[in-house]
């Protein structure tokens, strides 16, 4: 007789799933709810003044006023790019403010001290900022939402432009990591911040990632010594709040030897009918045999049904395998946003270093993605694998698009693309466009593609097994994404199959 | 007389501008087992359909009727929840979806528009260990996505799994018997048997008699060009394995 395993945490969490789509309130961005939070804003606008403004507002030292204004220089010549298959109307700067911040905020702080509105939106939100709240439940949580991240993970949130709050850091700061926010870091560890930012995005890089170096205005900063794996997740959680404000913050973190870490960031925004710009910067660093883990679940709102609002974002993310056998791998859930132009990737430096990128995106409504990953070779024996899976239904378009290169030092690079999208009706558009070079002859550069859709054989299968539409086009979904799905850690999976099912309401019937 | 499970009157489906069924008659008391039998092509994966409600039918005339209550107006998951259930002639491959996954949800989605609780983890289990060993499926088949890769053999397992599970009413059979060896013939009639209580209802579907050895009918019906031609005990099905299906074609028109 065939015997029953115990069924595995995985498995169990499958069905979760199930249970969690059953059980989802519908047709709600559930984070669309705006805090009542008193703010200093800086007036709308771009000028070297707010430069110097914010550098001030952050007590930094000359040296990083000055990296902001060469940013800001180099930022007056650039031309906004217009090569993603991407439609939006021109994105005026004069009309943003770019700096916002909790009224009560004067600087780091315990958390005692923090503004109880604040907790409570934080609350709202699920994350567990103080770690005996998560039990007990902070004030005024009844309405709260799931918890995105377990109990063990270390948060740091960043509300508007600064960072609110981080928490276990005593704790870390034992085994010695430091897990601050980069404002802090400036002033408390400005040998390694000098050392290590923008040395793998470059002032210079982009458009949008010159315009963040200029203007950041906070973000997390994480240091994991030599030897060292980090005994917790560590994350971050964004929330945009203010009307009319962009939000700029810029993360760095560096694996020196030996070490580990895995990082999450999850993102959230209230319901607005504006738009709101959202250019933020990743800087990874992997040194010799040391591994990053880099999760993202973007939840940013998405706009409404008619595409009214809703987040832009411009993203940079970049990880540099600097080291010999270093490992980057960044596995990413879009859903939300308007707009999405993001291409988290890997310099392949050091030999025998390995990328991996693993990613899930889903547009509905009016939503437009533009996404993918670029895995550039440059040392020996290097390789890079990647799992794209793009969802598309509504009115919405969703490209991939991506760039694998091996330099001709890049004996044997390897790599392994897989790039799947599924359609959900026919108004929707999924794109491939991706783009390989190698120059040498030892690189082997595998690309598969297909495009499908849910067909109709399948959805009358589930409904006469007696799912609902929506049941079954989550269930479909969710068994599409399944190969990058394992590659989250557990905090983020049983959110991310909510997500799912949440981000396709609508999609059908 | 008791409301007979399913009541079938002069029902009559186009798809597109074809009509396909042209008046079918057909009355299944509780716990009875009927047989249909018919050349390919005379619609007899048709009439399963209509009664699971798929979209791409259009009634043209005629009623059908689930304990007395017409469903016409019922979509396919509501007729699913009321107890219909199709096994279906060419199972549908579901990629990344365990088959594990799969039951627990459509148990729970017909539980649910009963207005019933969540089955729990444990109570579960228990119910899958059991319709599992009936009908030889492991626990290794089941972590596995449903239908993607499954022989013949274990697509018709599977799908009597989910009849016992998901315990219907009234069960439509969609030859059932394709495809399969005879050793797997028997494990699925053997499943199928168990689930003959008494009290469900069943209508077997299929163009061979080989089936009906196995899963023995109390009344066959003779379908041909999309209706019921002739209906008798067990024994019709092995005159027409006899004589074949030739002396109804025309009878219809
Ligand atoms: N989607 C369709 N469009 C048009 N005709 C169809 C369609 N599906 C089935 N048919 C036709 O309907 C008739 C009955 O088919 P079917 O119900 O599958 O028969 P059976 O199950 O008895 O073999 C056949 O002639 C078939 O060609
Ligand atoms: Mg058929």
């Amino acid at each position: 007789m065939a015997d029953y395993d115990i069924p595995t945490l995985k498995e169990e969490i499958d069905r979760e799933t199930v249970e969690q789509v059953l059980a989802l309130d519908v047709d709600k961005y559930k984070y669309g709810f705006e805090s009542d939070i008193e703010s200093d804003v800086l007036p709308p606008g771009l000028t070297e003044e707010t430069v110097r403004f914010i550098s001030a507002k952050k007590e930094e030292p000359e040296w990083m006023l000055e990296w902001r204004l060469d940013a800001f220089r180099r930022f007056q010549t650039l031309e906004e790019p217009t090569w993603a298959k991407l439609h939006y109307p021109k994105i005026d700067l004069q009309q943003i403010s770019f700096y916002a911040a909790p009224k009560s905020f004067k600087g780091p702080k315990s958390l005692d001290e923090v503004d109880p509105e604040l907790l409570k939106t934080y609350a709202k939100l699920g994350i567990p900022l103080k770690e005996q709240a998560i039990l007990a439940g902070v004030e005024g949580a009844a309405e709260s939402v799931s918890t995105p991240f377990g109990a063990n993970v270390a948060v740091d949130a960043v509300f508007d432009s600064v960072s609110v709050v981080t928490t276990f850091r005593e704790e870390l700061a034992k085994v010695g990591i430091i897990f601050c926010s980069i404002s802090e870091a400036v002033r408390e560890h400005p040998e390694l911040v000098k050392q290590y930012l923008g040395t793998v995005v470059p002032v210079s890089d982009n458009y949008y990632a010159t315009l963040n170096s200029a203007v950041f205005t906070d973000g997390s900063f994480v240091y994991i010594p030599k030897g060292v794996r980090c005994p917790m997740e560590l994350s971050t959680y964004f929330r945009i709040n203010e009307k009319n404000t962009g939000q700029f913050e810029r993360t760095l973190i560096i694996a020196d030897d030996d070490s580990y870490v895995s990082y999450l960031e999850g993102c959230t925004a209230p319901s607005r009918d504006e738009n709101q710009l959202h250019a933020a910067v990743v800087e990874l660093v992997a040194l010799d045999n040391a591994e990053i883990k880099y999760s993202t679940v973007q939840n940013w709102y998405p706009g409404d049904k008619d595409g009214k609002g809703g987040i832009y974002n411009f993203v940079t993310k970049r990880g540099d395998c600097r080291g010999v056998n270093s490992h980057i791998s960044w596995t990413q859930v879009e859903t939300g946003s308007a707009i999405t132009w993001k291409y988290p990737s890997c310099i392949l430096r050091g030999d025998g270093s390995r990328g991996e990128f693993y990613s899930i995106a889903i547009s509905n409504g009016y939503q437009q993605v533009d996404s993918g990953t670029k895995m550039i070779h440059l040392g020996k024996n290097t390789s890079s694998r990647i799992i794209s899976k793009g969802i598309a239904a509504g009115f919405s378009d969703n490209t991939y698009r991506g760039q694998v290169s091996a330099h001709a030092k890049a004996k044997n690079a390897r790599n392994f693309t897989q790039c799947d999208s599924l359609l959900i009706g026919d108004k929707c558009g999924a794109h491939t466009v991706p783009y390989i070079e190698s120059r040498n002859g030892t690189a082997v550069f595998e690309h598969e593609a297909t495009t499908s859709k849910i067909s109709d054989d399948q959805m009358f299968y589930c409904l006469q097994r007696g799912l609902n539409e929506e049941e079954a086009v989550a269930l479909i979904v969710n068994g599409f994404v399944r190969d990058v799905l394992q590659h989250l850690p557990m905090e983020f999976m049983v959110e991310t199959q909510k997500l799912i099912s949440i981000s396709l309401e609508g999609s059908v019937g | 007389m008791t409301t007979p499970v399913l009541e079938i009157r002069n029902l009559h489906a186009r798809i597109e501008d074809r009509e396909i069924l042209k008046g079918v008659n057909l009355v299944i008391p509780q716990g009875e087992v009927h047989a249909i039998m018919g050349r390919n092509g005379s619609g007899k994966s048709t009439l399963s359909y209509v009664l699971a409600g798929k979209e791409d039918y259009e009634i043209t005339e005629g009623e059908i009727l689930l304990n007395g209550e017409s469903i016409l107006e019922m979509e396919p998951a509501e007729r699913a929840a009321a107890g219909i259930f199709l096994a279906f002639q060419y199972p549908i491959e579901i990629p990344g979806v365990a088959t594990m996954t799969f039951l627990k949800a459509a148990i729970n989605a017909q539980r649910k528009a009963r207005g019933e609780g969540e089955l729990s983890t444990p109570d579960f289990m228990r119910a899958v260990k059991e319709a599992g060993a009936q009908l030889n499926v492991d626990s290794a088949m089941l972590k596995r996505p449903l239908n993607v890769g499954f022989s013949g053999g274990e697509k018709k397992r599977a799908e009597i799994m989910q009849m016992a599970l998901l315990k219907p009413a009234l069960a439509v059979l969609d030859e059932t018997d394709s495809g399969l060896d005879i050793d797997a013939l028997q494990v699925v009639s053997k499943g199928v048997n168990a689930l003959r209580d008494g009290k469900r209802s069943m209508l077997v579907i299929t163009h061979y008699q080989r089936l009906l050895n196995h899963i023995v009918p109390d009344v066959v019906h003779v379908f041909s060009d999309g209706r019921i031609v002739e209906s008798g005990d067990k024994d019709l099905a092995l005159q027409l394995e006899a004589k074949g299906y030739a002396d109804y074609d025309g009878q219809a028109a």
